[in-house]
């Protein structure tokens, strides 16, 4: 069994779980005008940015040269996830240890700036650290060596699932052996290449209005915002948290991933089986889930098709159904996981967080979208769902430690 | 759950090898596909020489469309896939989609579209911020790779689990270790794996003068990759792919199924150590070894041959010496180790599934590929290469190791299934 014992987390509208969480429940948002830059032209000038993380802060001097800001949120949100699970990595074997990272866009920043480096100015002077500081690996890599951590450990790209994924694969790793495995997303793309090259394939939204741009389910949703962090968790073997005392959030009770039919298919889209599958792994039935967390795309086909999804599973209405992310913008490998922590503070304080900017839902879709304020209820189970880019679909079930197997 | 995992089909694009066949002739002849760069003028760089795959989209039965929106890592990928299909003589009609996934491993991606996107997008490096009328639809494909796994899945028409492994120089041994656990838990019954790999594009090739990883041998391209030589130093980088169909041992007994190996084991640890820097007593990649071996239930004593990492750099070659000498013990002496690298190349992330191609056709031929290039002896490198001429040996199981950035230590344990093709 594999419980959650540690939390660090960098959102647009909050550092520290604690804010994240607090902002999550009292409507602040995160989103607001990409400014780094000249977005003169830009389809869509609006995202979910992280403005007040100064790394200086929290990272050694020597690792800021070396690294792009997805690889300085990862690091710095698992310092604080391991710190959280008060986990003291000198008193475990290096090989108990892993560490499993999902990543989209890699190191995007940094080699862009190594890019124009080497197109106007010639080869030698790009820089020593290119060659890894631009890669899909690069957090894994670097979070391995921060913290001495030598177990199996890998680096999964599944677009906007592989924030789940990547606890689904710490949980497999668990299974296999790993005591402690820290697992979760990190992503950003800012730079104007970043930024401009999200927006091809036309699936961000051009509404210039931040409390609007982004709202899923809603009869006007016109696409998604995208955005910029990190979640990070410290997964651990329920006998190694009991062991050391550590507090358990929560317990990664069941996983799936389902890849949808080719593009021109009938067949049915993968987001329903998976979710079927997590709860069939979590050895669960749907009655029992007390809240969803969707994937919430924000494209009217997208939003229809998991709307269908869940009223397939859980009958019209049947469940609390909510999204956070409007907050945030969709945060790429990070968004699952942000997902699961909103889940575990959920579980914690007996509340399911709104869908801001959301206001009226299609009554086909048979949604009970959680809308306006937080609602108060005892959550001791709930089903987070996370979908990719050209057919990723992840889900997983979160657990409080008294309804845990 | 108890299954076991074989791989039935495969499916190669090596240099100057297009396909299983063409790749095993040239392995076995101990021919060396390293060129000077051509893609390119390669004259501004510390490095010259790569190994280049002919390929020709159309030929491999690419339609235009599919050749204009995919990568070229892509398109290795997908042609890769349809071969092992047809190789493994699976009918797919017979697969449950929802039981069949895809694991595919790269370390770069994309990185040739990249680059000539961003060539347009900023005016040959003139504008930091970036003309949107010049955006093609396809960027966001480019930048996000995990689009090379969704090409394989809609080929095959896989709707269990998708996803890329990216663990660098790794990434094509840990992609088939993931597809390999994948099926053993009971998650999919039949699995596309492997890893693709074009690096060959001026910003790869800058970013490895950088850190002056890769050779200097440019007056002497066929000659550059020098793995475990005096003289090495640095690898040729390459580009490559090899993608695999991995299925449950009873399945592929009840069909009939040739089979290549069994995956007995596999283990992966990194060396938390440094990004791109090895510790010269190689004990993470012998403690991946070692779990690989337990793994498959197999003592040091029972590895025939090791398909070695042998990337030819100074610190590789020496780490990885000591990394068989302290997993397999005195057995490391009698063992044939070779690095196919002296001959195609580092292709990054693909040559870990590259190898295991090689590694697969070497149980078939019973046949260890040599390693090319190898005339001076290095005391610190004092195991048994197969220098220059490929050597009958029976082989019943082989180690293939790899061993990245970002300090990830691969291995994984071949073998011959009891029953076939065994000799006396």
């Amino acid at each position: 069994m594999t419980v959650i014992t540690g939390l660090g987390i960098i959102a647009p509208n909050g550092l520290g779980t604690e804010r994240y969480w607090d902002a999550t429940l009292s409507g602040r948002s995160g989103i607001g005008e990409l400014d780094r830059f000249d977005t003169t032209g830009y389809p869509s000038r609006l995202a979910g940015l992280v403005r007040d993380f100064d790394a200086a802060q929290y990272l050694p001097g020597r690792l800021l040269p070396q690294t792009d800001i997805c690889t300085r949120l990862a690091l710095t949100a698992a310092g604080w996830a391991i710190e959280d699970a008060g986990l003291d990595t000198a008193a475990v074997r290096d090989y108990d240890m892993s560490v499993v990272t999902a990543n989209a866009s890699g190191g995007f920043e940094f080699t862009h700036r190594e890019f124009r480096k080497l197109w106007t100015r010639g080869p030698e002077h790009v820089s020593v650290y290119e060659s890894f500081a631009w890669f899909y690996a690069v957090n894994t890599g670097q979070i391995s060596i921060r913290h001495g951590m030598r177990g199996p450990s890998c680096a999964l790209v599944t677009e906007q699932a592989g924030g789940l994924d990547a606890l689904g694969q710490a949980r497999r790793t668990i299974r296999a052996g790993t005591r402690v495995v820290v697992g979760g997303g990190a992503d950003s793309a800012f730079d104007p290449w970043g930024a401009l090259s999200q927006t091809a394939g036309g699936r961000v939204s051009a509404d210039p209005d931040p409390a609007t741009a982004y709202r899923p389910f809603d009869t006007r949703a016109a696409g998604y915002l995208p955005g910029e962090g990190s979640a990070i968790l410290v997964l651990e073997a329920t006998e190694s948290a009991r062991a050391r005392g550590a507090r358990a959030y929560g317990e990664l009770a069941g996983y799936a991933a389902t890849f949808d039919p080719a593009p021109g298919s009938d067949r049915p889209p993968g987001l329903g089986r998976a979710a079927s599958l997590a709860l069939a792994d979590a050895g669960i039935t749907p009655a029992e889930v007390d809240v969803v967390f969707a994937d919430a795309a924000g494209l009217p086909e997208l939003d229809r098709s998991e709307a269908l999804a869940l009223r397939e599973l859980f009958g019209a209405g049947g469940v609390p159904v909510t999204a956070p992310k409007s907050l945030t913008g969709r945060v790429f490998s990070g968004g699952g996981t942000l997902d699961v922590v909103c889940a575990l503070m959920s579980i914690r304080d007996g509340v399911i967080p709104p869908t801001f900017g959301t206001r009226s839902v299609p009554a086909e879709y048979g949604l009970d979208l959680v809308l306006g304020t937080a609602r108060q209820t005892r959550v001791d189970t709930a089903l987070v769902l996370a979908r990719g880019r050209w057919g990723f679909n992840a889900a997983v079930v979160i657990r409080s430690v008294e309804k845990g197997s | 759950m108890n299954r076991r995992v074989v791989i039935t089909g495969m499916g190669v694009r090596a240099p100057r090898a297009r396909g299983r066949d063409a790749f095993w002739e040239l392995l076995s002849a101990g021919r060396t596909a390293t060129r000077r760069i051509s893609f390119f003028d390669p004259s501004p760089y510390r490095s010259q020489v790569a190994a280049e795959v002919d390929f020709d989209a159309a030929a491999e039965g690419l339609r235009p469309a599919e050749i204009r929106r995919m990568d070229r890592a892509t398109q290795f990928a997908v042609v890769c896939a349809r071969d092992a299909v047809a190789d493994s003589g699976l009918d797919l009609a017979t697969v449950d989609p929802h039981r069949m996934g895809v694991s595919l491993g790269s370390a770069v991606a994309a990185a040739t579209s990249l680059e000539r996107e961003y060539l347009v997008l900023s005016d040959s490096g003139r504008r930091w911020v970036m003309s949107p009328d010049q955006l093609s639809p396809h960027m966001f494909d480019y930048m996000i790779p995990s689009v090379m796994p969704a090409e394989i899945a809609w080929t095959v028409g896989a709707e269990g689990p998708v996803a890329m492994v990216s663990d660098g120089c790794t990434s094509g041994l840990d992609s088939v270790g993931h597809a390999v656990a994948l099926i053993r838990e009971g998650s999919a019954d039949v699995m596309l794996a492997g890893a693709s790999d074009t690096p060959i594009t001026p910003i790869v090739v800058a970013c490895f003068d950088a850190i002056k990883a890769t050779t200097t041998y440019n007056d002497d391209p066929a000659h550059a990759s020098r793995p475990f030589d005096a003289t090495r130093n640095g690898f040729v980088l390459a580009e490559g792919a090899a993608v695999f169909l991995l299925e449950e041992l009873d399945a592929a007994r009840r069909r009939g199924a040739r089979i290549y190996a069994e995956v007995g084991g596999f283990a992966n640890r990194c060396n938390a150590y440094h990004m791109t820097g090895l510790k010269a007593d190689g004990r993470e990649m012998a403690e991946a070894i070692r779990a690989a071996l337990d793994e498959a239930r197999l003592d040091a004593t029972a590895v025939d041959y090791v398909n070695a990492h042998g990337s030819g750099t100074k610190q590789n070659d020496r780490h990885e010496t000591a990394a068989f000498r302290r997993s397999l013990g005195d057995h490391a002496y009698q063992t044939p180790v070779s690095s196919i690298k002296s001959m195609v190349g580092h292709s990054l992330g693909a040559i870990g599934s590259v190898e295991i191609a090689a590694s697969l056709l070497a149980i078939e031929h019973q046949t260890v590929p040599p390693t090319a290039n190898l005339e001076v002896a290095d005391p610190e490198c004092d195991l048994d290469y197969v220098p220059k001429q490929a050597r009958e040996h029976r082989i019943d199981t082989v180690v293939t190791v790899g061993s990245g950035f970002g300090g990830f230590q691969s291995a994984m344990v071949l073998t011959r299934p009891r029953g076939q093709g065994e000799r006396p």
